[in-house]
């Protein structure tokens, strides 16, 4: 389990230059499988390489053959020498790759999802956002939602479900994917390594907005996730005014945890202000795009259960969001 | 005939007689033409309408990601663009247009003058036409389906969620599949029964052993999904709970029964393509095929492997690692007989001297594409680097390189090839040319790309992405490629569509087998006389061969009687065995398919009494045509075949072609019952009780009546053969009506089981599936009966007799599938529960 990131990324760039015809462009970005920033999502690069490699020799074997045979061969080969290429070509090679290739593949398997928890996540999907909830020492649970923070260095357990339809979560930056099913629980376990900014998606259809979401993923520092982790733990500390918010209907769906709102219906926005993004991945998490998120959600966001308030009076949108910019 | 006939005379009035036989109708009659000829180009054209109108979906999904946040459509349109995209190309193109095609061409290809149900033939391609009309155009309504074409449950099972669009789909594709199963039946029987004498089985041309591996893989592979349907199907009409997790159902065993058809599918699609490339490689290598044996060989192997890997599709999906491992190696195994097909073709191209006309231009693409996409293939095969790449835009590149580059251009290169044989012109060199190059670069342009865009992270069906994520530029590239290709495709319907193309010479690639002999394709019949064949390629090895077959030195070179007459022979060696009289050109399938769809479009929208009235006309209607157009009893028991022998008109028992569409049909008709009795074992293995603790039980003594009663039926049967056979008429009347109503009550029996149990099928997924197995059997128990009737009718009206008894062969071997459902109902609902 030698493969850091950074050698595998010296190869993505090697691989570029090998491939220069067929990659267009980089391999970076904050959702890229091949700019890997966790031991799964290394080797699998890795393997990704390799197999490119070979892939691309046989596919110049076989083609160059094939046109060689139908366009610029002047002697026909005999019979014989036919069916031996078709004997050791098409049966002998392909058998011996292939059983190589699948012990090395599968090698990785027991590696990929061994067990070691020593963090464990509970996430929920939700058409179309994610419940997350850290399980702590001594089964303290903390809920919140939308955003994952993840220690760099330390094994996380990941444990799936879903409690509406089948969604799936992928961060390719960190590893594969793995569904969630309604009454089944899967497990993931992924070992960040480069700490960074990353982004997740669902990867299965799951209705209107499945493209619609999404959810940051922070790998932090060993001791920045801590001291993240106990802040997270406490209750809100509103600075602003909660009538509004509580008024219209909001604390009916959200909790705010330590208020009157413990609504369970919607994401828990105990921290709301201190998360990067908006509507499971949606926008930047922006006072103007928080009053537009509001205000105007069925558009933004089609097939959201949420109804949109921007019939509210100016006053008192203006007051709700004051409490939300408060909650940090 | 008088003695004094000259050849030319004879030649004369021989084509005189088959001309006659084999007339094309004109005007509005000519829609009940059955013969294949016309049904196979009405077949070919519809499905190649599908395609393009699907295409037409895939470039406004292409429009709408050219560039991130677009709001050209909005995202429910969207998915049901998507989901629309994928059920048409697969559901109305791939695998009718392989049906289509071997209809096309198939009886030509085995010198039969038609395939041997013809009016089945053109009772398939109403359904399909009906049904393609009727899915295609919901999005027409902003009704598509909209949950993918996997339609994965509980989200397309949510009724509020989805609207009548996931009712559209399953219905609607249900009955194409029954009509997609009907043309498998179809075929086969046209493989095995229709050969020309001397045509032993290992002589038949590649394409027909295609043919007959594929036909026999949609007989496996589509039942699955047809119960599945069926469960699909009672759950959001009638809120049987089969995937609802709270009432004890589970949504993986609709995924199971996906894939369990839907990867036998993607070879489904692929093999018949192969198979053309299996015609076109030889002849412009103008040589045999090297290693004929290995790739029917492989071919077998490709479709047995493709039933042992559908769980590849969900590796995602939490299995255990044993499973993965097991999937993972039986997915890379699947390359190695497609490796044996594609080095089969650069050996016969290698050791031969190639002529590079258009077809083989499109060959070799085909091969270039595919090769990669196999590569790919390889690739997603192995669940870890599965894990990343399943459902994004990797996965999409993969299957359109495997899809287009197995299936899409090898067809392509097929039309190129068989063009003048069907229409007797020849398409354009040039055209041809800029059509590939448009087609093949465009397609790479907008494919090759989407493996990077599915690795930075890009998941599948979505309708927008955010900019910044570095997808802008790979999507745009993508969008153009689209469009280049569509461009491509432009150019060769304009190629086929266009008047004043020049007149094809008989045989125009120098080709070795027999669809080759057809001369001026405005004869109707097929072929002038059926030759004796003692070759793999009889063009190039059997002298003077065209020449015979033109004047009629072969077998059934007339039609004195001015009947329809194709060979049948034996099922190995091809000894001829039977002049069979096909029936001639009727409306009738095209009512009883319009009354069949009816009664689906109309339990779509819950007309439930209107779909009620609609099936049972369209039963009639069947019985109609079948009482007035098959088992005819011959006004002489033979015929002279010509080349001096005579044979029998008649035939009943396995000798006869319906005995071997009843057999085929009942083994797919098994395939569906098993897939039932799968999804009962399958509850039974996620949960810890099942039945669960405190259930209702079926009532066992109303069970074991059920089976008595369903077990004497079928003896009665039995006994009825053996009584008409010894002509006795009086008995064997009261031994069928006797069996049909114990066949009738049997199955009445077997309904109350449940019934007095008090099992409510709303209740538990136990209930429903015990109920689900109960009905599926009456069913089968009333359709017996049905046939019981039929043939005591028969009986009754002098058309069955001790002699001619095909219908009452036929209806016995019915009632052995019918008596073993029976018993493996009884013993899943009555037996299982006391052992578990």
């Amino acid at each position: 389990m030698g493969a850091t990131p950074d050698r595998r990324r010296r190869e993505c760039s090697a691989g570029l230059v090998l491939g220069a015809g067929f990659l267009v462009s980089a391999c970076g970005g904050p959702q890229s499988a091949l700019d890997p920033a966790g031991e799964e999502a290394a080797e699998i690069a890795h393997l990704f390489w390799v197999m490119l490699a070979g892939a691309g020799l046989v596919w110049a074997l076989v083609v160059g053959a094939a046109v060689f045979g139908g366009r610029f061969q002047r002697q026909p080969i005999s019979d014989r020498a036919g069916l031996r290429l078709i004997l050791w070509s098409g049966a002998f090679a392909p058998t011996l790759i292939l059983a190589g290739l699948l012990i090395y593949g599968l090698r990785l398997m027991p590696v990929l999802r061994a067990a070691e928890p020593a963090l464990r996540i509970e996430i929920s999907a939700e058409q179309y956002w994610w419940r997350i909830t850290y399980v702590g020492a001594g089964d303290v649970r903390i809920e919140t939602a939308n955003e994952l923070r993840l220690p760099a260095g330390r094994a996380a357990e990941l444990t799936l479900d879903s409690v509406d339809v089948i969604h799936s979560l992928w961060i390719p930056s960190l590893g594969g994917k793995m569904d969630m099913i309604p009454g089944r629980t899967n497990r993931l376990v992924l070992r960040p390594q480069r700490p960074g900014t990353y982004r997740g998606v669902c990867a299965e259809f799951c209705g209107t907005a499945h493209a619609l979401m999404a959810f940051p993923v922070e790998v932090m520092p060993p001791a920045d996730f801590d001291a993240w982790l106990v802040r997270q733990a406490a209750p809100a500390t509103p600075g602003g005014d909660e009538a509004a918010f509580l008024a219209n209907g909001c604390g009916g769906c959200h909790t705010v945890r330590g208020t009157a709102a413990t609504g369970t219906i919607g994401p828990d926005l105990t921290h709301l202000a201190g998360r990067s993004s908006l509507g499971a991945g949606l926008m930047p998490n922006t006072p103007g795009n928080r009053r537009r998120f509001v205000a105007d959600v069925e558009r933004l966001k089609p097939g959201v259960r949420m109804p949109s308030f921007g019939m509210l009076a100016p006053a008192e949108l203006d007051a709700i969001l004051a409490y939300m910019e408060s909650l940090r | 005939m008088t003695g004094s006939e000259t050849d030319e005379d004879r030649k004369r009035r021989e084509e005189r007689e088959l001309r006659a036989a084999w007339e094309v109708p004109t005007g509005w009659r000519y829609f009940s033409n059955v013969n294949n000829q016309i049904v196979g180009v009405w077949y070919t054209a519809a499905s190649f309408f599908f395609f393009l109108f699907a295409g037409v979906l895939a470039l406004i999904m292409r429009a709408q990601l050219a560039v991130p946040d677009n709001d050209l459509v909005p995202a429910g349109t969207y998915n049901q663009l998507y989901t629309l995209h994928g059920t048409m190309m697969m559901f109305l193109f791939a695998v009718p247009i392989f049906e289509a095609v071997a209809i096309l061409i198939l009886p030509q290809m085995l010198a039969a003058r038609d395939l041997p149900f013809p009016r089945l033939s053109a009772f398939g391609f109403w359904c399909f036409l009906i049904g393609g009309v009727f899915v295609g155009g919901s999005i027409l309504f902003d009704a598509a389906p909209d949950s993918g074409w996997f339609m994965y449950p509980p989200l397309a099972t949510d009724t509020k969620q989805t609207g009548i669009g996931a009712d559209i789909w399953l219905l609607g594709l249900s009955f194409i599949e029954i009509a997609s199963i009907a043309a498998a039946v179809e075929l086969i029987v046209g493989v095995l029964k229709c050969r020309p004498p001397g045509m032993r089985i290992n002589l038949m041309p590649l394409y027909c052993w295609y043919v007959l591996i594929v036909g026999g893989m949609i007989l496996f592979a589509f039942p699955p999904l047809i119960a599945g349907d069926i469960l699909f199907e009672m759950q959001r009409l009638f809120d049987w709970p089969f995937f609802d997790v709270a009432r004890g159902g589970d949504p993986v065993l609709w995924q199971h029964l996906f894939w369990i058809f839907g990867h036998p599918e993607v070879y489904i699609i692929f093999l018949p393509s192969i198979a053309l490339l299996a015609m076109i490689v030889p002849t412009f290598a103008q040589r045999p095929i090297l290693g004929y044996g290995w790739i029917v060989l492989a071919a077998v192997g490709t479709g047995f492997l493709s039933f042992g890997l559908w769980a590849h599709h969900m590796f995602t999906i939490g299995l255990p690692a044993l499973s993965i491992g097991f999937f993972s190696a039986a997915s890379e195994a699947v390359a190695i007989p497609t490796g044996v097909q594609i080095f089969v073709f650069v050996a016969t191209l290698l050791a031969g001297r190639v002529i590079f006309a258009i077809p083989m231009l499109y060959a070799t693409g085909a091969l270039a594409i595919f090769t990669f996409g196999g590569l790919t293939g390889v690739m997603v095969a192995l669940a870890p680097f599965d894990w990343q790449a399943h459902d994004s835009y990797f996965v999409v590149a993969h299957l359109h390189y495997t899809l287009i580059g197995g299936m899409f251009f090898p067809l392509i290169a097929g039309v190129y090839y068989f063009h003048p044989f069907i229409t007797g012109r020849m398409l354009s060199e040039r055209l041809g040319r800029w059509s590939f190059w448009l087609m093949f670069c465009g397609f790479n342009i907008a494919f090759l790309p989407m493996h990077i865009t599915g690795l930075r992270g890009m998941p599948r069906r979505v309708y927008t992405y955010q900019e910044g994520l570095g997808w802008e530029g790979l999507n745009l590239v993508s969008t153009l490629g689209a469009f280049v290709m569509a461009a491509g495709i432009l150019v060769l319907v304009v190629d086929v569509l266009r008047p004043g193309k020049p007149r094809a010479p008989r045989n125009p690639w120098n080709a070795g087998t027999l669809e080759w002999v057809a001369g001026d394709p405005s004869e109707p019949w097929g072929i002038r006389s059926v030759p004796l064949v003692s070759s793999r390629y009889p063009l190039w090895d059997q002298k003077n061969l065209i020449d015979d077959i033109d004047t009629g030195r072969f077998f059934l070179p007339g039609a004195p009687e001015g009947q329809r007459e194709t060979m049948v022979t034996d099922v190995l060696d091809a000894t001829p065995e039977q002049v069979l009289r096909v029936p001639g050109n009727s409306f009738k399938p095209m009512i009883a398919a319009l009354l069949i769809g009816g009664s689906f479009i109309a339990t779509t929208f819950h007309g439930w009494w209107l779909g009620l009235a609609s099936g049972v006309a369209g039963v009639v209607a069947i019985l109609v045509w079948l009482w007035t157009g098959t088992a005819r009893i011959p006004e002489k028991p033979t015929t002279d075949a010509g080349m001096g022998i005579a044979l029998p008109l008649y035939a009943s028992g396995p000798t006869s072609v319906g005995w071997w569409a009843m057999f085929i049909t009942m083994v797919g008709d098994g395939t569906a019952f098993l897939s039932l009795i799968f999804a009962y074992f399958y509850y039974w293995t996620v949960h810890a009780a099942f039945p669960p603790e405190g259930s209702a039980l079926p009532d066992l003594a109303l069970g074991m009546a059920a089976g008595i009663a369903t077990l004497a039926a079928w003896a009665l049967m039995l006994a009825a053969r053996r009584l008409n056979a010894t002509g006795r008429a009086t008995a064997t009347r009261l031994a069928l009506a006797l069996a049909a109503l114990l066949a009738l009550a049997g199955g009445g029996l077997l309904l109350a089981a449940p019934w007095n149990a008090g099992l409510s099928p709303t209740r538990h997924v136990y209930d429903a599936m015990v109920w689900v197995l109960a009905i599926w059997t009456a069913l089968h128990n009333t359709a017996g009966a049905l046939m019981q009737g039929y043939c005591l009718a028969g009986s009754l009206a002098g058309r069955l007799t001790a002699t001619h008894d095909i219908d009452l062969r036929n209806v016995v071997l019915y009632w052995h599938f019918a008596a073993l459902t029976m018993a493996a109902t009884l013993a899943v609902l009555l037996l299982a529960p006391l052992t578990m």
